[in-house]
């Protein structure tokens, strides 16, 4: 394992724990000295001419100069706009819906659940989410009619003037009420989906009379994922050509599927291209299925193209959020501080429909018990329904709750045994030989202590621990710091990736460009200049050579969503793969030799083309043969790898307005390879700040199952001001299932930071908060009893 | 944009003469539109109920910051970069500079006006409980002539305010407080920048020895309108702030404040922050740990 610094100058680790101990990259330093860099990496191998480089964005002079158009940006001739009118009532019995006065209805597209051509439903994985309700609504800003006008602000006029009448049912609005179940809104029980992940016998450890037994119960809340962009399409639909959408999404072939069912057309009479995208961070990942379903259809009924872009308060109010969640620990630990049974509930809202909650809880039942050798565990898992809109993906997808609870949980652990945090954990972590919670032989070097070790050093953590304790009583700004351990595993969970059997293809045109061919997204993320680094790195060519095709499915193969982590890891191997096939085919036809020059390799692609056609070459991901995975039980190797992190957050607690700041943050993780250092370092440190907002921020107000704080004014999400310093530290250590080493990285920052934090409350207050958000309102009720000298 | 832009109407009277006229047609049928930080927001929603407007944003005789007869007066439409800009009010009314960096952002400071702050009427404004702090007057303007109300006396229940309907607010008019004044002044919203009060306080004092001769408290998002705390200010005027007078005054400023449990905060935190914050600018007066 080595660190990358800014500077470039690698470091020995000499530690014996590990097998190769060197050190690289950091930190996004905007100061860090690039000449320094650059040589050391040529000489570090010259083979890695792009890897590890930080090459100029594929897509970023476009969006500097305001080139790039999103799709709010195109017209096309005779586009109508199209809106969705929603059921105001949590649950109900639709019994009418009135039309009001003043409007020239006959002017509109009007479209109702009568109207739906194919299937109602969001082909996903249950297929129980409507597009649009038929006679009975189970949330809140569920679509029930949508309308189309050229004339976008009669459209609004319109929307108002739309009334849907009711016959209110009883609703459940959180986990207790569904579980309860206080009225049955979901199948038989409410529940979408159950997971029992077993390892020993936990039920033998309680009764041990060596071991002491400590319990809790940790709260998260959901979160909005606030993508500048907000959810839009245009849609266009011809008896020629079927129906076609463009739009803002991160899996086109989600969308495809979706059509496809919606429609009950061929799959060939559906297309999907993705447009510019200003972020989604799990937000359109299923949602976009459902405004492209809504658009097509009143471009199917009105036989002109239909624009639908929703505004900042619809996007808010009405697509999905991050789960809330909550977990009960049990955990049996010896009073020498080894954990020995660990048992764990988890559950977590899912809104009123299935949508992919089902798959949330999976991911955040796998890495509920932490990166920890535990030989006894039991994790049971629920995704309950609620009438609240359905909870969708959002980085991280499950993992940062079930984390969240672990590592607040272990500090209370380390405390009921005597120990500091950082020693229980030590004490417990997971080396190479040992099993996940799934049974899962960690087959990677993996050091953990070194990680903590080094994220010590950067913040001066055991002088600080002190020091703030000692300085704390009586301060008016109270100090505090604390941290996480965890790991995120890349890839879809299980045999995911084997079912999705994604596909890439790599073209050589006559002209010797190399063309990238994949359905993974470019959403803000690096995709498009991590797929031309590697494809370039592959085939020894110029960066410049490589272009990344816009996903549009009429042209790329299905390389899978772009979620999970994957698209670098395991995208990203099958687009070396395409391209080294590419080389190998140019060698076989005796075109090019083991070297050569980017003018013979054009010329090669130049006469390869001219004899034979086009040279395009497509690979299928196919499963390494020592990963196995039992569906049924839930064991095996739930991940191909996992990235490794420690995270430190220093805090202070203001006494007077009980606000809570994060001073400093450090994130030491090991990642594999970095591919490059600039948007990786951007990866951490976006997430870092996503983790800061949803842990002090950002706190969605709840009132009869709807958002009452829909508003960025409401909606508090951090501002840079409120950002600290993020220090992004990078191991790496390659793993060999991913392109140059890398393994995916995308959402393992928004884990750490939770926890991290309130740990750091919990050092500077003394109280041990169990739930995110932490509102200045929550701080004030824990402390207020001991902050005299405020009157009552 | 959720509103029918159709409706709405926008005309731009040539002079404060023009822009008086138009108000004498009635009220409501025309209102005011300076920086339209406020009403730009409810056109975006949807939720603009006034459909007529005239500009006043030009007129120049309505905008900046001068020096009159032993005061300053500052123009209604003088922008938050402008009282950032200006030294004059830098200099003797600091928390003025202060609320104006901690509104909105760049762009809204240079569009929003402390006029229209004022008559927004919003109580979780953040320039106008630095404004009852320095006990502010308003000069109105109308076709039949100008009048001035202490500021303390103009907002008299939600969005409700003494203003006819046929007036405009023309300035703001500040009595420089003495060399020794203690300025404090501080927005509480959560998050640094961007953010809606929860809680914003501005309090100044003028000791006399270790005795409060003068001392005005003033709060946002406490109560339907932005509060100068009286009662408060009586059992401190005239005291030393002694544990004993602190006590006291934070009682009575518990009982003074009536906020609310809104989206953004609750009362409670309203209530004991508001008072946290009064104990401070009191414990900051004995050993002088702050002044202007």
């Amino acid at each position: 394992m080595r660190e990358c610094d800014g500077g470039g100058r690698g470091i020995d680790r000499g530690d014996a724990r590990c097998v190769k101990l060197a050190a690289i990259i950091v930190r996004s330093s905007r100061k860090g000295n690039k000449e320094d860099r650059q040589t050391n990496r040529m000489t570090l191998s010259t083979k890695d001419r792009l890897v590890g480089r930080p090459v100029p964005r594929k897509e970023g002079r476009a969006k500097v100069t305001g080139a790039a158009r999103y799709v709010d940006d195109l017209v096309l001739p005779g586009m109508l706009h199209g809106v969705t009118v929603r059921s105001p009532f949590p649950r109900g019995r639709i019994t009418g819906v009135h039309f009001g006065e003043g409007i020239p209805w006959d002017e509109f597209t009007v479209v109702t659940a009568r109207d739906v051509p194919g299937h109602n439903y969001v082909a996903l994985i249950l297929n129980d989410q409507p597009y649009l309700a038929d006679r009975v609504v189970n949330h809140a800003e569920e679509p029930v009619l949508l309308l189309a006008h050229a004339d976008k602000y009669l459209l609004e006029e319109a929307r108002r003037a739309v009334k849907i009448e009711a016959e209110p049912l009883p609703a459940v609005f959180d986990i207790e009420e569904s579980l309860e179940p206080k009225e049955i809104i979901w199948g038989a029980d409410n529940v979408f989906k159950t997971f029992l992940v077993e390892k020993g016998k936990v039920e033998e450890v309680w009764d041990r009379g060596d071991v002491v037994v400590v319990e809790g119960e940790y709260r998260t809340g959901a979160q909005e994922q606030l993508y500048i962009e907000t959810n839009g399409v245009i849609a266009e639909v011809s008896p020629e050509t079927g129906v076609t959408v463009r739009g803002s999404m991160q899996c086109p072939y989600y969308v495809h599927k979706a059509l496809v069912k919606l429609f009950d057309l061929p799959e060939d009479k559906v297309r999907v291209i993705q447009t510019e995208t200003g972020g989604g961070f799990g937000g359109k990942e299923e949602y976009p299925s459902m405004i492209a379903g809504h658009a097509a259809l009143l471009a199917w009924k009105s036989g002109r193209p239909v624009k639908m872009v929703y505004d900042r308060a619809e996007d808010m109010v009405a697509t999905t959020k991050r789960h809330p969640s909550r977990t009960r620990h049990r955990t049996a630990v010896t009073r020498g501080g080894k954990l020995v049974g660990m048992e764990i509930d988890f559950d977590i809202d899912g809104g009123a429909y299935a949508t992919l909650s089902s798959v949330v809880l999976s991911r955040g039942t796998i890495h509920a018990a932490g990166p920890y050798n535990c030989p006894n565990v039991r994790i049971r898992s629920r995704a309950v329904a609620t009438n609240v809109p359905p909870h969708g993906a959002f980085r991280g997808f499950g993992a940062p709750q079930s984390i969240f609870a672990l590592e607040r949980h272990l500090d209370k652990v380390a405390a009921a045994v005597g120990l500091t945090p950082e020693e229980l954990r030590r004490r417990n972590f997971i080396t190479k030989g040992e099993t996940t919670a799934t049974g899962q032989v960690i087959r990677e070097d993996v050091d953990l202590p070194g990680l903590l070790d080094r994220a010590f050093e950067l913040t001066d953590y055991q002088s600080k621990r002190e020091r703030f304790a000692r300085e704390n009583e009586g301060a008016r700004r109270k100090r505090g710091i604390g941290f996480a351990t965890f790991m995120h595993g890349a890839g879809f969970t299980g045999s995911g990736e084997k079912y999705l059997q994604s596909i890439v293809g790599c073209e050589a045109t006559a002209e010797g460009r190399v063309r990238v061919l994949a359905a993974s997204t470019e959403i803000g993320q690096g995709t498009k200049t991590v797929f031309a680094q590697i494809a370039a790195e592959a085939l020894g060519l110029d960066y410049e050579t490589v272009e990344v095709v816009q996903p549009d499915t009429a042209d790329v193969p299905n390389s899978g969503p772009t979620v999970a982590s994957r698209t670098t890891m395991i995208v990203g191997k099958l687009v070396e793969s395409a391209a080294l096939q590419l080389r190998e085919t140019l060698k076989g036809a005796g075109l090019i030799s083991d070297s050569y020059t980017q003018s013979e390799w054009a010329r090669a692609c130049g006469e390869y083309t001219s004899r034979h056609g086009a040279l395009r070459k497509h690979v299928q991901y196919q499963q390494p043969a020592e990963i196995e995975w039992d569906d049924e039980r839930y064991r095996g190797d739930a991940y191909g790898a996992y990235a490794w992190a420690v995270y430190v957050a220093e805090v202070s607690v203001d006494t007077l307005t009980y606000e809570a700041r994060v001073e400093d943050f450090v994130a030491v993780q090991e990642v594999g390879r970095v591919i490059h250092p600039v948007l990786a370092a951007g990866q951490i440190e976006g997430g870092v700040a996503q983790g800061i907002g949803w842990t002090l921020y950002e706190n969605v107000v709840w009132r009869g199952g709807r958002m009452a704080n829909g508003q960025m004014t409401n909606y508090i999400i951090p501002t840079s001001a409120d950002i600290p310093p993020i220090r992004v530290h990078f191991f790496e250590n390659p793993y060999a299932g991913g392109p140059g080493g890398a393994k995916g990285i995308g959402e393992l920052p928004m884990d750490g930071p939770a926890p991290a934090i309130l740990n750091a409350v919990e050092h500077a207050t003394g109280h041990a908060f169990d739930f995110v958000p932490l509102t200045p309102e929550a701080v004030m009720d824990a402390l207020e009893g001991e902050t005299a000298g405020a009157a009552k | 944009m959720r509103a029918y832009l159709p409706a709405y109407e926008m005309v731009v009277p040539r002079t404060l003469d023009d822009a008086l006229a138009l108000l004498r047609e009635g009220a409501g049928a025309w209102q005011p539109f300076a920086g339209g930080t406020d009403l730009m927001v409810l056109l975006e929603a949807g939720r603009l109920e006034q459909r007529k407007f005239f500009s006043i944003r030009h007129l120049k005789e309505l905008r900046g910051v001068e020096e009159v007869d032993g005061g300053v007066r500052v123009g209604a439409l003088t922008t938050y970069t402008d009282v950032r800009r200006s030294e004059l009010l830098s200099q003797h009314f600091p928390m003025l500079g202060q609320a104006a960096r901690e509104t909105g952002g760049i762009a809204i400071q240079n569009r929003g006006t402390v006029g229209g702050n004022i008559a927004n009427a919003s109580p979780a404004a953040d320039t106008p409980p630095a404004l009852l702090a320095y006990g502010a007057e308003v000069e109105l303007v109308s076709a039949e002539g100008a009048r001035r109300v202490p500021y303390a006396d103009f907002h008299t229940g939600y969005k409700q305010t003494v203003m006819r309907a046929d007036e405009l607010i023309a300035a703001v008019r500040l009595s420089k407080p003495s060399e020794g004044a203690r300025h404090f002044y501080r927005k509480v919203g959560t998050r640094r920048a961007q953010a809606i009060s929860k809680v914003c306080f501005a309090a100044l004092a003028e000791m006399e020895g270790d005795a409060l001769r003068e001392v005005r408290v003033a709060l946002g998002s406490v109560a339907p309108v932005v509060l100068r705390c009286r009662r408060t200010e009586v059992s401190l005027r005239g005291r030393t702030p002694d544990d004993e007078t602190l006590t006291a005054a934070l009682e009575e400023l518990g009982r003074e404040v009536t906020p609310i449990d809104d989206v953004r905060s609750t009362a409670r935190y309203r209530t004991r922050v508001a008072q946290n914050l009064l104990r401070e600018f009191l414990s900051g007066l004995r050993g002088g740990g702050f002044g202007s």
